[in-house]
């Protein structure tokens, strides 16, 4: 028998919604929190062998190809590495009353729910299912922001919400344009929706009307990723919710969106007489990564200090998309896989770190690196990764981005610079207290679960240092289908 | 002769989806607010049902159904229940004034009709139409989120803004999964409901803890 691309691309689907049943019956902390690691791990595995599966017969719903897999091997590892970290997270949670066995149940089942709408929105090849897929996701880590259910935590639940709801109707309406641009073209049905089919006939497509598509399609899922002037929801619901949670939404939901407004460009490319999209991204992108800069200096919360870092770098990855072209597009690729290893790594040691001084405040949090060595030196090692030093990858795709922008756009590459500069000062400003400074706080020791940490922080050390041919190449032909 | 009665009351319908939306942006009473939002509910229901109608799509008759019970009955007295319970009503929470609102109103529907009707110069005409309306509830009910503080009336307004892409939604000839989309949407409606019951209870009793309700109300054991 075969393996035919069907059959992966219904496991990584079925199992997060199998385990989201099993585990919201189940009751028992302990034993859910291994089975929702096992049902990660499981998934993780069902996406590697997408690599093996045939990629020719795009289904009407459903299909593989090099961009996805990407997205989908990433989005499940993250996925699955958090649950890990979840599982000695949460036990903490409870030994301190600030969670208690029934909101765990439904918090796990929320977990394989959100994986699994991840997973819809990345395998979709129907502009409608991807819209569902993400507005599934989003909705549960709604529900998992608030599930403290402190005054803060309601509020930035309710403020999420809100904005990512009009996010999410602005991006449907699109969805509704671009069929309406298709109708005269490929007929009634379920055709006008199947991204493969869009491509393939965008070149007839009329440019005026795809055009204020994918204006809406931008804001809406532009809002998801946090883009600046659109971000105000994510700095909230980072440091209000579960720290699993903030990896996972920094990880993963900022790239699933991005992904939503990727698709679409390769549709409006695709098309002759349509706007070129690559300076509206490129706009954003700098927008929010000069913004979000400055914004570094002032924070007091640890978490939605690297909350206004994600936005950051979000701006950086879709400024490189924006640039297009071959080294740009493979730079914007490399970053995303990057930022979503370090940061989420990131959120692990915080997320301990935070259990343990009982406060999120960076002015309570001091000399980590005397108190908790290894959690202190974790996270020395994941600040000086993702503010972009050497040897680290997140230094080696930020370089290939400012590299490729002055070949073509200098005064933009200056702009670009100068915004990675200020937020590695702004990094290192809080660094130096919350690592160096004199210790404070509870010096307990820390349970915490290394395995995640490392593993994060080892395989963006091996990007830097050497990516690997295969890799390259894949990432390479990747970068050639954005165009 | 039919073609015109068809385009004639598809027109009639949306349009006055917008008039209901003007009512919406101005209207400070929540209990007012309410009902011109349950009118809407029912005009879009009609709409709808208009659209399976002309289409011969028969399925769209279920989104008619789904607005026509949900959001034009359901969500209404609900809310109304909570307004009730929290004492609420007289509440008037607004960002800008009624003449603003009206002004920045009427500046969005006129920006909907130049962009959509100058972009779908080819498009089906009853369609056409109809997003050019479609577009112009989804930015009032924006407009209505943005100039409301009360989390009922940024709900209202959200729903509004939903009862736009629904128009949309089925105005677009085929579209395929409309009727997935609007229980989707149902189902993200029922649950900013709830989250509202929630959180208004948060606000005047300062906890969302049940036992902690019941000692407010004196009923705790």
């Amino acid at each position: 028998m075969t393996f035919s691309a069907s059959d992966g691309v219904v496991l990584v689907l079925v199992i997060p919604v199998v385990a989201a049943a099993v585990l919201a019956l189940l009751p028992g902390y302990r034993l859910s929190a291994r089975l929702n690691m096992l049902a990660s791990g499981l998934t993780f595995v069902a996406s590697l062998s997408l690599f093996f599966a045939d990629h020719s017969q795009p289904g009407n719903y459903l299909f593989v190809d090099e961009l996805n897999i990407a997205f989908i091997v990433l989005n499940t590892f993250v996925g699955f590495t958090t649950s890990v970290f979840s599982a000695s997270y949460i036990g903490h949670e409870l030994a301190t009353g600030r969670l208690t066995p029934t909101y765990l149940r439904f918090y796990h089942a929320m977990y394989q729910v959100m994986m699994g709408g991840m997973n819809l929105a990345l395998t979709s090849n129907n502009i409608g299912l991807m819209w569902v897929g993400i507005e599934l996701a989003t909705l549960t880590t709604v529900l998992m922001v608030g599930i403290y259910r402190t005054h803060e935590a309601l509020e930035a639940a309710w403020k999420y919400f809100i904005l990512g709801s009009v996010g999410i109707g602005l991006a449907l309406f699109g969805t509704i344009l671009v069929y309406m641009t298709a109708l005269p073209v490929v007929g009634e049905g379920i055709n006008g929706m199947v991204w493969t089919v869009l491509v393939a006939h965008a070149a007839r497509f009329d440019p005026a009307l795809i055009n204020v598509a994918f204006i809406f399609l931008l804001l809406g899922y532009g809002t998801k990723v946090g883009l600046a002037p659109l971000h105000a929801w994510l700095p909230d619901a980072h440091a209000e919710g579960p720290t699993p949670i903030s990896a996972v939404l920094s990880g993963l939901l900022l790239n699933v969106a991005l992904y939503a407004v990727l698709r679409f460009k390769i549709v409006l490319a695709a098309s002759p007489g349509a706007v070129a999209p690559g300076p509206l991204m490129v706009t954003l992108g700098l927008v929010s990564l000069v913004f979000a800069a400055f914004m570094l200096y002032r924070r007091r919360d640890i978490k939605r200090l690297f909350a206004y870092s994600s936005i950051e770098h979000m701006g950086i990855i879709t400024f490189a998309f924006g640039m297009g072209g071959p080294v740009a597009n493979f730079a914007g690729l490399l970053h995303m896989a990057m930022h979503s290893l370090t940061k989420s790594g990131i959120f692990f040691a915080v997320g301990h770190v935070a259990q343990i001084k009982g406060t999120q405040k960076i002015a309570d949090i001091r000399g980590l690196t005397v108190t908790h060595p290894a959690l202190g030196w974790s996270l020395v090692i994941g600040v000086v990764a993702i503010a972009g030093l050497p040897p680290f990858g997140v230094f080696m795709s930020e370089f290939l981005v400012v590299s490729s922008t002055f070949a073509r756009e200098p005064l933009l590459a200056i702009a670009l610079v100068l915004g990675i500069l200020v937020a590695l000062g702004a990094l290192f400003y809080h660094l130096n207290g919350i690592a160096f400074g004199e210790p404070t706080g509870s010096t307990a020791a820390s349970d915490a679960s290394y395995t995640p940490m490392v593993l994060h922080f080892g395989l963006v050390l091996i990007a830097g240092i050497l990516l690997p041919p295969t890799l390259v190449t894949w990432f390479r032909h990747v970068a050639d289908i954005l165009g | 002769m039919a073609h015109g009665l068809t385009f004639d009351v598809a027109h009639l319908l949306a349009g006055s989806l917008v008039l209901v939306s003007f009512l919406m942006i101005t209207q400070h009473r929540l209990y007012a607010l309410l009902n011109a939002f349950a009118l809407q509910a029912v005009l879009l229901a009609t709409s709808v049902a208009w659209q399976a109608n002309v289409q011969r799509a028969p399925h769209l008759y279920v989104t008619a159904l789904i607005a026509l019970v949900f959001k034009g009955v359901i969500v209404p007295v609900g809310l109304h229940r909570i307004i009730q319970r929290l004492g609420i009503h007289r509440e008037i929470e607004t960002v800008i004034g009624s003449g603003m609102t009206m002004l920045a109103g009427m500046g969005l529907v006129a920006l909907s009709m130049t962009v959509m009707l100058k972009v779908t110069p080819t498009a089906d005409p009853l369609a056409r139409e109809d997003l050019a309306f479609a577009l112009s509830v989804v930015l009032l009910g924006l407009l209505m989120m943005v100039s409301r503080r009360n989390a009922v009336s940024q709900v209202v307004g959200f729903m509004s803004l939903e009862n736009g892409l629904v128009l949309a939604g089925t105005g677009a000839r085929g579209m395929p999964l409309v009727v997935e989309i609007s229980v989707a949407f149902s189902i993200l409606i029922a649950f900013f409901v709830i989250g509202v019951f929630l959180f208004r209870i948060r606000e005047r009793f300062d906890t969302v803890d049940v036992q902690a309700l019941d000692r407010f109300r004196g009923e705790r054991r």
